[in-house]
């Protein structure tokens, strides 16, 4: 289903200077479509969680923040693109406590309790794409 | 290169987290942190988190981990001011903060780290 797209940025996911970026980036952005203050934050860090995934796991890559407009909702979409390894197995890296990279592993499955709508596509040896969304 | 300040404060170290950090900046932090602990003998440390608008595991397992190496160092931590926004979203992502300490500002931490101190007698043994 097509959603209007009301504005979008593209932004590097290449280093930690980026992440701060983008976790300001989608701070003024949900400050625009009038979140609460909770609901801010919930996003921030969930955007926060991935895009580190995304330098640390995919080795670096690309995400995409869209300001939506739907009906009468409004509401913030991410997708993190990388060309990294991929996930193995989707659904044990959603689980709490499971990490290959020496963290807590909480950044999956946390980012996923912190969205509205949350989706994860990954191929072995091709990369991962992490989509989530957070309505007003 | 970027740091952040540590202020000797009495008998404490006050470390007020006011930038959005990067993860070289939190290890910095680790290293200058336990270098000032044992530099100053010092037996509490607080952690100011009040400016900060966003807490993440990154960040979450940074507070674990100066917690666990004060720990180690004869030192007990607090972390303090943190944004109601930020504890429900913590809770949320799956983050409790185990075995971290928490007061609600830095008064509070204060007190609690005297507390500490007294009940340990590490106050009377330091002084001694």
């Amino acid at each position: 289903m097509a959603m209007p797209v009301v504005k979008a940025e593209r932004c590097p996911v290449r280093s930690g200077d980026n992440v701060v970026r983008i976790r300001q980036i989608v701070r003024q952005w949900t400050v625009e479509l009038g979140f609460s203050l909770v609901d801010q934050t919930k996003i921030v860090t969930a955007a926060s969680e991935i895009a580190r995934n995304t330098l640390d796991h995919g080795g670096g890559g690309e995400a995409l923040v869209e300001s939506l407009s739907e009906g009468g909702r409004r509401g913030l979409r991410l997708v993190f693109t990388d060309k990294g390894p991929g996930i193995e197995n989707i659904d044990q890296a959603l689980k709490d406590g499971f990490t290959t990279g020496g963290g807590l592993g909480l950044g999956l499955g946390g980012a996923r309790r912190l969205s509205s709508e949350f989706s994860i596509e990954s191929r072995t040896g091709e990369g991962t794409c992490v989509t989530l969304t957070r309505w007003k | 290169m970027e740091r952040i300040p540590i202020l000797k404060m009495g008998e404490f170290l006050l470390v007020t987290i006011q930038v959005d950090m990067h993860d070289r900046l939190a290890l910095t932090l680790q290293d200058d942190l336990t270098e000032m602990i044992v530099k100053n003998r010092t037996h509490g440390v607080l952690i100011d988190i009040s400016a900060l608008e966003v807490v993440d595991s990154f960040i979450g397992r940074m507070l674990g981990n100066i917690a666990s190496m004060s720990r180690v160092l004869d030192a007990a931590t607090v972390v303090v001011g943190m944004q109601p926004a930020v504890a429900i979203t913590l809770v949320e992502l799956g983050l409790s903060l185990p075995g971290v300490r928490t007061a609600l500002n830095v008064e509070k931490g204060m007190e609690l780290l005297r507390g500490s101190l007294t009940a340990t007698n590490g106050h009377a043994r330091r002084q001694g």
